[in-house]
């Protein structure tokens, strides 16, 4: 066990777990927008519109994360097309592209959460909601939406750790995140070990504190 | 599709065997993973809390930690861990682990911590009488597990069973960083040498989606095959 290098190494993998968390937030937030989005598509009646959400979902959901950070890093830079747009600017930054991945990816599993909370909605509800003449409009904000947001709340929060755990591919196109500069030093100084435990005890406690944050959420709105 | 032609013109071949690679690695790991799981599921359900300790660490830790973290520990460390095994029995010399080895075990690890907890609740969700019921027939220990109690947790297991499967499946491509040609690594390779990146990464998602959608398909039969009683 080499101490000195466990505790020389932690403030560099602690500032490497910020980028960590930039990317897991702007892509859950991205990603949600996506996932309710698609979660509505689903549940429309207009049989090629939610054909087309559920290929979306099972596409990204079938495919590993590795493979959809490639084709939108590597991929999308060979289209003379792309190239010439403004889409360019975002497209060549690995960081951009790593969150296009990762959101896309995240809203295809968070789509199946929110149909399959939308789903479980008592009709009953809907009913009474109806025959107190609210319009359908408000029965979606004001009903549906806060009732699929309270069930979906432990399937999203198993979702937000898997993210946390996705982020780490970043590392993969060139960005140092928690895991890039944990491998920068693992193959710099050949102390696998020691580097494992401090980097993984930080994911760990990421994991703690998003675990306790959705419990607490759960209670808060449980009825 | 020239590109995808068998043979020396093309990366038909090549991309034909990285899947059986990917295959190769899944299956084994999975079965890594189902040895992980037999040794941790009983300390999991055992009544002392030092085992259970022990159970819970290695399933917290694994599915708390990324993966790719844990293949970089054993891609760099397994060498050191093998050969510091070896120098005791007086064997000094530099030890090189197979690639597909260190990925197996890495990834079976993985895949273990997620069997575990999915053996632990089918086992916590077969009926206590059916333990009871065992016991009154007078069956021994042997009888009562695999003639009562494994096949009920069988059906419970497998499809969750299934989601660990594709877990494992697609965890594989992560593999491809230690060198190991598999589908990932092949697109690597060929979209390196053909700079055509975006056809060789999309055929590599469609080989994914391939291998889950036949293997889900294969899995149903045995959902239906194993809940036959019900």
């Amino acid at each position: 066990m080499d101490l000195e290098l466990m505790i020389n190494s932690f403030p560099k993998l602690l500032s490497a777990a910020v980028i960590t968390l930039k990317l897991l937030s702007v892509s859950l937030i991205i990603g949600l927008f996506i996932g309710l989005f698609f979660a509505i598509l689903r549940l429309n009646k207009n049989i090629f519109i939610s054909k087309f959400a559920y290929g979306y979902s099972y596409v990204f959901r079938g495919t590993p994360l590795l493979v959809q950070i490639f084709i939108i890093y590597f991929g999308l830079g060979q289209i003379e097309y792309l190239r010439s747009t403004v889409l360019w600017v975002i497209l060549k930054k690995p960081y951009w592209c790593a969150i296009i991945a990762f959101a896309l990816n995240t809203g295809a599993y968070t789509s199946e959460i929110f149909r399959s909370a939308f789903q479980t909605i008592k009709p009953g509800i809907i009913e009474a909601g109806k025959s107190l003449g609210i319009s359908n409009k408000i029965i979606f904000y004001k009903v549906q939406i806060p009732i699929a947001i309270r069930q979906s709340l432990p399937a999203y929060g198993n979702e937000i750790i898997l993210m946390m755990k996705g982020t780490s591919l970043a590392s993969t196109v060139t960005i140092m995140d928690l895991t890039g500069v944990a491998k920068y030093i693992i193959s710099t100084t050949f102390k696998p070990i020691e580097v494992f435990i401090v980097a993984g005890g930080i994911y760990l406690f990421m994991t703690f504190i998003i675990h306790n944050l959705i419990k607490f959420l759960e209670k808060k709105y449980s009825y | 599709m020239e590109l995808l032609a068998f043979g020396d013109t093309g990366w038909g071949d090549e991309l034909f065997y990285a899947t059986l690679m990917t295959i190769a690695v899944s299956i084994t790991a999975m079965f890594i993973g189902f040895l992980f799981a037999l040794i941790f599921t009983p300390l999991k359900l055992s009544k002392n809390k030092f085992l259970n300790f022990i159970a819970n660490s290695y399933t917290t830790i694994i599915r708390g930690v990324p993966e790719l973290l844990v293949i970089y520990l054993f891609f760099f460390g397994g060498t050191g861990a093998v050969m510091f095994v070896a120098s005791i029995f007086g064997y000094n010399k530099y030890i090189e682990i197979n690639a597909f080895i260190t990925g197996a075990f890495a990834i079976g690890i993985i895949s273990g911590a997620y069997s575990t907890e999915v053996f632990r609740g089918a086992i916590q969700s077969v009926d206590k009488g059916q333990f009871e019921a065992a016991n009154v027939l007078g069956l021994n220990k042997f009888g009562k597990f695999f003639k009562i109690i494994l096949p009920q947790t069988l059906r419970l297991a497998i499809p969750n069973l299934s989601n660990v499967w594709q877990i494992t499946l697609k965890d594989t491509s992560l593999i491809s960083v230690t060198g190991l040609v598999e589908i990932m690594r092949q697109s690597y390779i060929a979209a390196g040498s053909t700079r055509d990146p975006l056809f060789f990464y999309s055929f590599a998602a469609v080989l994914y989606l391939l291998l889950t959608f036949v293997s889900m398909k294969l899995i149903n039969r045995l959902e239906v095959r194993y809940s036959r009683g019900y």
